[in-house]
């Protein structure tokens, strides 16, 4: 049974991977831990239980990764993503801790595996978690009981006293019942608040009721709010978050992985009136599937359908749900119940316009149209071959991008400049000081871990003195 | 579309986990499971023998329970795996036999305890069967009564158990000629004697909760060498009987002794052990339903090693009759029941293992449509 009067010297708010990883480097500091996690047990982790891999700058190839990553290119990728919106030393910091997250992770229990089918193209970069994220959280729990850590589910914070950026205490909510936890220390990792949907509405209006949200339903933003409130700064911007384009049968919270489309580009996609809206073959797939969201977001209703015939079939991985079938055009508008007359026009401009090439999906080919409002620029093959299909798609909300300024020891920063006295925040939280748009795979995993090391380890001394 | 609910239910499990793939490291099943796009009957039943049962992916799972998607794959393999057992059993009237197989073993083995006990009787002044005989089994049934007896229970299992082999070769659609490949049996042989399959990935497997420990396959390990040596310890006293023309009692040093003795010692500790692991195991992950048939197992396998053990230590002893007619009662059931109970899991699970062990090969030289 977890103790709560006992006065703690660090409290971790949060549960997944970044405040595993401060609780464990905090308690290997031998500080006492308490975390505090608002989901109950199974659903522990927030979004670090739909993660599969961390990217990590390596000076050689290793047994689960095909060649060298170095520091240099990380940054690279990073400054692409971003269009250049980071913070560029804290993000080589991190880039150059990353190194040894490799190691160190590993010495806490994780265990890692070459790149998983299907996801070749990310070889080299990240590395893979054997049995996926869940059980890398497994592992860390595990690792974290090992070493004492108090561990509460279901105690979800619903008040922070902070006196001049200043921890003194949170008031938690429990299934027992509300109560008081003093800790020399504060380290929030506690997620975005994509699961917020009041929230998302302040910046996307009621089209935000039309969200799926990719994660689970805890991470609502809570503590980002009171944090804001008692004068931490604030970094990212409010409005945005990260959206892919999923399956729109999907669950309304925690469909992961299985939900995703990766068919977008040997088809077309429509929106409710049957109209394309943007090049679906513009570039290779894992560089675009992140506009695909924002896109759908955009649309009427927030669905569209991605349409394509016999021949694209097999050409992706397989997803949870199968594809609406159908022999002809007509029928698939009657199960899509779509405008069929609208819907045989489109397909029927677009296969005319469609130019001879030579397809190949491996690389930007040459087959594209030509002729129409928005052109299909690459991968555009007349959709003729029955049976033809259709997946409907919503924007699935990954992670959001607003969170509070830190230092390179993690350390939360004041609105008046400022560094806290004794409160850290690591993960999702604090994502945007690297990572102030964009997204590159695995990168939220690097995030957390490293910044989670060191705001544990900073915690720990910080309650020591 | 598939024979049963339980099909389909492995049916919709694996079409998740092919769009998700995380487990793929975890064991054999899911790299075979990317091999295919589509799972017939014969797919699923070829996967669920090939699941060791570790609960790994259970545990590593996020859509697992109390998640909508309920995903639970060692259970529902575990319940495959079961039906499959019945679907490809010779004669298929004996199909039912694994229906409250508990039930039905347990009276096999009192039944045939009881038919030797009257047998001695019978044959004998009853005085016999109390009687000392300094360790003579044969003063209460010769030598080639036995063999006769025995022979023919063991060359019905076989017999039944090689007709069930055909029904799942030819059900998983394998052609016959894998079976001649050389590396894929070696390779399963390997993998079968390593159990290898049943390390949750290299950490051990999790039982009881997330925690992995190794002592599933430990246990495992000691029942299955202990059967071996035990079968050992017979097939070298046959040939002492038979080629040598050394009989039986053999002193305590002897090889047919010595090797009973380790084997049974492991034949004890092994199915406690099991028993115990199972009695630990997290409720989500067993299939009651087939729980008796898997416990039955287990007790005969104890019966066997505790009355054969019994016997050596007590052989000078009045006792020898009844504990003789008890270990061949129970030996004689462990024999005619072997096709229709839990031996048939390892039979099974090692033709998976020889297909996987091709299809693993695809897989590396990339042969395999990986979908």
């Amino acid at each position: 049974m977890v103790d709560f009067s006992k006065r703690y010297d660090v409290l971790v708010i949060g549960g997944g991977n970044a405040a595993l990883c401060a609780a464990i480097s905090a308690a290997r500091e031998g500080a006492s831990v308490l975390v505090l996690e608002a989901a109950p047990k199974f659903y522990r982790g927030g979004n670090t239980r739909h993660t599969r891999n961390m990217r990590c700058a390596h000076d050689a190839a290793t047994d689960t990764l095909s060649g060298p990553y170095s520091e240099e290119e990380f940054f690279d990728d990073l400054l692409r993503v971003t269009g250049g919106n980071t913070n560029e030393d804290l993000a080589r910091m991190m880039i150059h801790e990353s190194k040894d997250m490799l190691d160190w992770i590993v010495q806490q229990g994780v265990r890692f595996q070459p790149s998983l089918g299907g996801t070749l193209s990310l070889g080299r970069t990240n590395s893979f978690f054997l049995g996926g994220g869940r059980a890398m959280l497994n592992a860390l729990y595990l690792t974290a009981e090992d070493l004492g850590v108090a561990i509460a589910y279901e105690a979800e914070v619903i008040g922070l006293d902070v006196e001049n950026g200043m921890f003194l205490g949170a008031k938690v909510k429990r299934p027992e019942g509300e109560t008081y936890v003093r800790a020399g220390a504060l380290v929030t990792a506690s997620g975005g608040f994509e699961a917020n949907k009041e929230w998302l509405e302040e910046s996307w209006g009621p089209a935000a009721k039309n969200f799926l949200i990719r994660g689970t339903r805890f991470n609502r933003g809570t503590v980002l709010k009171m944090l804001g409130a008692a004068g931490v700064d604030q970094i990212g911007d409010p409005t945005q978050c990260h959206a892919v384009a999923i399956d729109a049968r999907a669950p309304e919270y925690d469909g992961g992985i299985i939900t995703r489309l990766d068919c977008v580009v040997f088809g077309v996609v429509v929106n409710k009136h049957c109209e394309r809206f943007y090049d679906e073959g513009e570039d290779v797939w894992p560089k675009r599937y992140a506009i695909w969201g924002r896109l759908v977001a955009g649309q009427p209703d927030q669905i569209a359908y991605i349409i394509f015939d016999a021949s694209s079939l097999e050409l992706f991985m397989p997803s949870c749900f199968p594809p609406i079938k159908a022999d002809s055009i007509r029928e698939l508008a009657g199960k899509l119940e779509l405008d069929a007359d609208a819907l045989e026009k489109t397909l029927g401009e677009f296969n005319a316009a469609v130019k001879p090439g030579t397809f190949d999906h491996t690389q930007l080919d040459d087959c594209r149209t030509q002729g129409l409002a928005i052109e299909k620029t690459h991968w555009a093959r007349k959709i003729e071959k029955a049976p033809f299909y259709a997946y409907p798609v919503r924007p699935g909300i990954t992670f959001t991008y607003l969170g509070v300024r830190v230092n390179h020891q993690s350390r939360m920063m004041m609105a008046d400049g400022k560094p806290s006295a004794n409160m850290f925040a690591a993960g999702e939280i604090m994502a945007g000081n690297v990572l102030g748009k964009g997204y590159a795979a695995g990168i939220g995993m690097t995030i957390g871990s490293v910044f989670g090391r060191i705001a544990g380890r900073e915690a720990a001394t910080n309650a020591r003195n | 579309m598939h024979a049963t609910n339980t099909l389909a239910e492995a049916d919709r499990l694996m079409t998740l986990c092919n769009s998700c793939r995380y487990c793929e490291g975890l064991c054999a099943v899911f790299p075979a499971m990317e091999m295919r796009r589509e799972f017939l009957d014969g797919d699923l039943n070829y996967l669920a023998n090939l699941c060791h049962s570790c609960g790994a992916c259970y545990h590593d799972c996020q859509f697992s329970p109390p998640h909508e998607f309920n995903m639970n794959v060692p259970k529902v393999m575990a319940q495959v795996r079961a039906e499959s057992y019945a679907a490809y059993a010779w004669p298929s009237a004996f199909a039912p036999m694994f229906e409250k197989n508990g039930l039905k073993i347990s009276l096999i083995a009192a039944l045939s305890v009881a038919v030797f006990i009257a047998g001695f009787v019978a044959w004998h002044d009853p005085a016999a069967l109390f009687g000392q005989h300094a360790g003579n089994f044969y003063r209460l049934m010769p030598h080639n009564t036995m063999v006769v007896i025995f022979g023919a229970a063991f060359l019905y299992a076989i017999i039944a158990m090689i007709m069930g082999i055909r029904n799942f070769w030819k059900n998983i659609g394998e052609p016959a000629s894998t079976l001649t490949q050389g590396g894929s049996l070696w390779q399963a042989m390997k993998d079968a004697s390593t159990l290898r399959y049943l390390d949750g990935g290299g950490v051990g497997c999790m039982n009881d909760s997330e925690r992995p420990t190794d002592n599933r396959r430990r246990y495992h390990h000691f029942t299955f060498y202990g059967f071996m040596l035990c079968f050992a310890s017979t097939s070298i006293a046959t040939l002492y009987h038979y080629v040598l023309g050394k009989q039986a009692p053999y002193a305590w040093y002897d090889l047919p002794v010595l090797l009973g003795t380790i084997g049974g010692i492991g034949l004890i500790i092994g199915p406690i052990g099991l028993l115990m692991a199972k009695r630990e195991r997290d409720p989500m992950l067993v299939d009651e339903s087939r729980k008796g048939m898997d416990v039955a197992f287990l007790v005969m396998l104890l019966a066997t090693s505790a009355t054969g053990l019994a016997l050596l230590v007590l052989r000078d002893t009045s006792a020898m009759g009844l504990l003789l007619s008890a270990h061949l009662g129970v030996v004689f059931a462990l024999f005619v029941s072997m096709p229709y109970g839990k031996f048939v899991h390892g039979i099974y699970r090692f033709l998976a293992l020889v297909r996987y062990a091709k299809e693993k090969r695809m897989i590396e030289s990339g042969e395999a449509g990986t979908a």
